[in-house]
Order: C-alpha cells, then structure tokens, then sequence
C-alpha cells in the first residue's frame, strides 16, 4: 500500500488564526491538486509559537461546530490533515495539540505531554500539560502523532510504536539554535539523529514536519524530514524557507525491513513494565 | 575544554537576511537606515541589511565628529560605494559642542556618550525621513561586557549581530566581502583620538571571547575558568563587568501596583499579529 504524504512546512502570523488558516486551505488544495492522500502541518500551525499571553485568545476546538474547524473539517474530506492549534477543554484548561481530521471527522487529537520550561522555553507558564500517548486508526493504518519535546523523551514514540503505531507523525515549531562551525544548526543536528534512530530502532517510518520563518529573533529551521523504516532518509524540506514536500510511502517496506530485522517481534514490553514498577515502587 | 568560537558563515548569512527581511517587512516596511561608522560591526549589519532588502532600501549614515579619524569616514564611504546605496553625511559637531562647551573641563567619557546620543538622535530622524527601521550594530561581546552608550550606539529598532562575539562578527565579515583594511584595523569607538577597545577595555576581543563563550555558552563557573587556565582576576573582572551592565540590557524596571504590569504579566512578542 502507498501513501503519497505531504508535509507543510510553513511560516505563520503569530495569534493570527485566520490569515494561517487560509493559508492551511490554500497549502490543502494544491495538495489535493498534487495528488496527496495526507497534509501534515507543524505544531501550533493555526497560531503561530510564542503565544504566551495570547493562549486563551486563540485556542479553539477541534468540533464541528467551532468556525475554524469546520472549514478544516470540510477539507479533510478530500485529505487527511494533521493541524496544531490550542485546545482549550471544558473546563478552560489550555493544551499544545494536534488533530488528525479524515473524511469530515476528527480522527484523534494528541495533547503535547512534555511542554519545555527551560532556556528560551516558557511553555508550561502558559499549557496545561496532556497526560495520554495513543496511537489510533486511520485509512491508512495505524498512526501516532507527537509534539516536538514529546519526541525529545524516548519513551512517547516507545509507547506509540508498542500501541501499534507503524508510522509517527512528529511536528514541531523548533527554534533553530547551536552554532559550531558546521553548515547546520546543533538544533536541526540533533533532531535528525533522534527521528533516524526512532525510525531504525522501531522500523517504523518518522514524519517530521517543522516550522520556518521567524517570532522576534527565534528562527524557525525548517528541515522536515521522512526516514523510512530502515532509518533512510526518503524526503527532506529546505531549510529555513516555507515548502510543501511530498514523498511516496511505501507501506510494504514494513514487512521487509521487519522480515530482515525482528525488533518489533522480539522486543519484551512486560521486561519494561516489570523492571519500571520495580524501579518506580522500590 | 574545547573553545571553539568558529562559525558556518554561510549559515549565520542566510539566517540574519532572512531575520532582517522578515521582523522589517511584517511590521509593514521594507526599508532601513544604519550608522555606518567605517568599523566592522556597523559593516557587517550594513551589507547583511543590503542582502537582504535590496541596497536601494538601506540608508547608510556617515556622523563624523571634528576629531574623528579620516579614515572613518573614508572607509564607511567605501562600503557606501562597493554596495552602491543611498547615503547621507551629516557632521555632529555643531549639535555636540554648545552642550559640551557649557561645561569646560568635561571628562572623555561624558563627551563620547554625547556623541553617541547624538548619533541615535539623526538614526532615528532619518529613520522617519527615509521610512525605515534602524538596524543595531552591537555584537555579544560588547553588550555583555556592557562596553556601550545606553540610548546611544545601542538604540536599534533590530539587531542582527548581538548573538555573535566580535571574533565571529571578523569570520563572518570576510565571507561578506568586507574590505580588509576594515577587518584588520584595531576596532574603536573613535570618540576620541587614539582610543581603541582594546586598550580602554584592558584585554583583547580574542582573549575576552573565549572568556565569555565559557561564562555564558557553556556555563562554567568562575572558578572552572580559572582550572581551565584563565587569569583568576581577569576572570572576576569580566564577570563583575557582565553582572554590573545587566541594566543596559533590559527594559528599566515598572513598579508593580496593578493586577496585570507591562513587563511581568503582560507578555507579549513583538510580533504580536503579524
């Protein structure tokens, strides 16, 4: 089975839902018009990054009947989307997500677990922090969708890939920093190691999609990538500058790459469990 | 201990363009204006500036003051002239001098603060003249060890360069072309004849550098710099320096009395809706 999955590496307006939602329907058609069954954007897509004080302004929810959903929801009849935006829940609180919409329904929305509150990250100041890691169904198989420090911790794409996930949708809005001489970021360095290695340990495949463009002096770097369940990079955005990248999946690698190298078989999750409990209850 | 203070000048190019390009136009220009003193600093903004909005969009000023040295004004002229952007001369003696001649007698230092007021004032007059954002020209180095005028030569709507030290700010001034008698001589505020940073500081960028990457890159403590072989009064020196400048580098403190005060619970980006 092929996937043709496509990546939205956007910029935004910071606290400006409607002008990136328009850009969200613009980046869906053409993507539709390329053919695409999936549009992955990055975190915090429909909002843009360093929101602080403008959290509870532009949090909205992932329901028919909000105005920015519906038209995301409409869209998603024709592709699969993945959108950032804040939730806010019935009782106010305030969440980083993620929501997978396919064919004119929310399919699955991720609460970003680990929110940063160090260096230049303020996150947990502003966030409530989700407290599930689930993989879900979609059309295609079986995902699970991550939000940027989420996939910084080893154990959330543990999790994903234990609950049956066999492709992780990461997205970011990452902040490009680390200078050392090198033609590339420490930061984008960094997360390209962690998403081979997930991809390579787990055989799976890794969709990263990361933001560009520019809040105050943060740079957005960009870079999203795809690495296939042999840890080979299979598609990668410029960096620092807006794309649309678009890349065949080929579900079939899977069972290849699983009947060359059983880790998915042979790994012991009870060994896990029995070894935490011993190690949490001690 | 590795110090190493190298950078990708290709990288730190593309970056700050794009950072110049993108915090200008959202705001709704597309221009700007720089202090072109004929040093590197002002140099590297300048032509970044130039890059990244074209340098029929960059107004280079050039603010010679009587003893200011020719070849100030001589190499900012060359810049204006390799990237061929608009320019204006407008001398500071005559706004400076009646405020100095009132008191005779007056130490270096208050005069070169006048100065550099000064200066900030005709940025920011051109910058409504000529319809663009005045683009800052200190690097790390300086705004750390606090080796500059508040409300003068720091004054800046954006600044490219104020997360490189001043021996990243000489790599990335010849990958942009800049000419060599620029990069090679001793760097100076020229607030008065025969000044030089190094001398008025007391220690040199390549020294001070490596210093301040241990102190605030790669939080050492004072004393592991000295383990690692730097002076240990050289060491309190600079980190007293960094300490004491910090009011130079945030906005002066609001006295909190209402529920919700600019600065400490009205938070916002500059960017706010754009």
């Amino acid at each position: 089975m092929k996937l043709n999955l496509a990546l939205a590496q956007i910029n935004t307006e910071l606290g400006n839902i409607q002008a990136n939602l328009e850009k969200h329907l613009t980046l869906v058609k053409q993507a539709c018009q390329d053919g695409m069954d999936l549009l992955v954007f990055p975190e915090l897509s429909l909002t843009g990054y360093v929101l602080q004080d403008l959290v509870p302004v532009v949090s909205c929810r992932p329901e028919s009947d909000d105005p920015f959903f519906q038209q995301l929801l409409d869209a998603s009849r024709n592709i699969d989307l993945v959108v950032g935006f804040v939730d806010e829940d019935s009782r106010h609180r305030f969440y980083i997500a993620s929501a997978y919409l396919s064919q004119g329904e929310v399919v699955h929305v991720h609460h970003k677990v680990y929110l940063p509150t160090y260096g230049l990250f303020d996150e947990g100041r502003f966030f409530a922090p989700g407290d599930s890691v689930r993989a879900f169904d979609t059309r295609f198989g079986r995902f699970g969708m991550l939000i940027c420090e989420d996939f910084w911790h080893a154990s959330p794409p543990y999790i994903l890939w234990q609950d049956g996930a066999d492709v992780l949708l990461f997205s970011s809005a990452s902040p490009g920093r680390g200078l050392n001489g090198e033609p590339k970021l420490e930061s984008s360095t960094w997360v390209e190691h962690i998403n081979r290695a997930y991809a390579s340990l787990f055989t799976i495949f890794v969709a990263h999609t990361n933001r560009s463009g520019f809040e105050d002096g943060l740079n957005f770097w960009g870079g999203s990538t795809v690495f296939d369940p042999n840890g080979t990079l299979i598609a990668q955005a410029p960096y620092f500058e807006e794309a649309l990248t678009k890349t065949e999946i080929d579900l079939n690698q899977l069972h290849r790459t699983r009947a060359r190298l059983p880790l998915l078989r042979d790994e012991r999750p009870e060994l896990v469990q029995r070894e935490l409990e011993r190690i949490l209850h001690k | 201990m590795e110090i190493n203070l190298s950078i990708d000048p290709e990288l730190v190019r593309k970056i700050l363009t794009e950072f110049i390009r993108s915090e200008i136009t959202r705001v709704g220009f597309s221009r700007a204006v720089i202090n072109l003193s004929g040093g590197i600093d002002s140099a590297v903004s300048f032509v970044l500036a130039t890059e990244a909005l074209g340098p029929q969009n960059v107004l280079a000023i050039r603010l010679p003051f009587k003893t200011s040295s020719g070849d100030s004004l001589e190499h900012a002229q060359m810049l204006i002239d390799q990237f061929g952007c608009p320019s204006v001369t407008i001398p500071i003696t005559e706004m400076v001098d009646p405020l100095i001649a009132r008191e005779p007698g007056m130490p270096e230092i208050r005069k070169g603060n006048i100065m550099a007021r000064a200066r900030m004032i005709v940025a920011y007059d051109q910058s409504e003249a000529f319809k663009g954002l005045v683009i800052g020209t200190g690097n790390k180095t300086e705004i750390l060890l606090g080796y500059t005028t508040l409300y003068g030569d720091s004054a800046c709507s954006l600044n490219p360069i104020g997360d490189l030290y001043k021996t990243q700010v000489r790599q990335l001034a010849r990958a942009l072309g800049i000419p060599e008698p620029i990069i090679a001589k001793p760097p100076s505020a020229d607030l008065w004849a025969g000044q030089t940073d190094e001398g008025e500081l007391g220690f040199t960028y390549e020294e001070v550098d490596k210093l301040l990457f241990l102190l605030v890159d790669q939080r050492y403590r004072p004393e592991e710099c000295v383990e690692v072989g730097f002076d240990e009064k050289f060491v309190r020196q600079v980190f007293e320096r960094i300490r004491k400048n910090q009011f130079k580098r945030v906005l002066p403190p609001i006295a909190k009395l209402s529920s919700r005060t600019i600065g400490y619970d009205f938070l916002y980006l500059r960017d706010w809706g754009t």
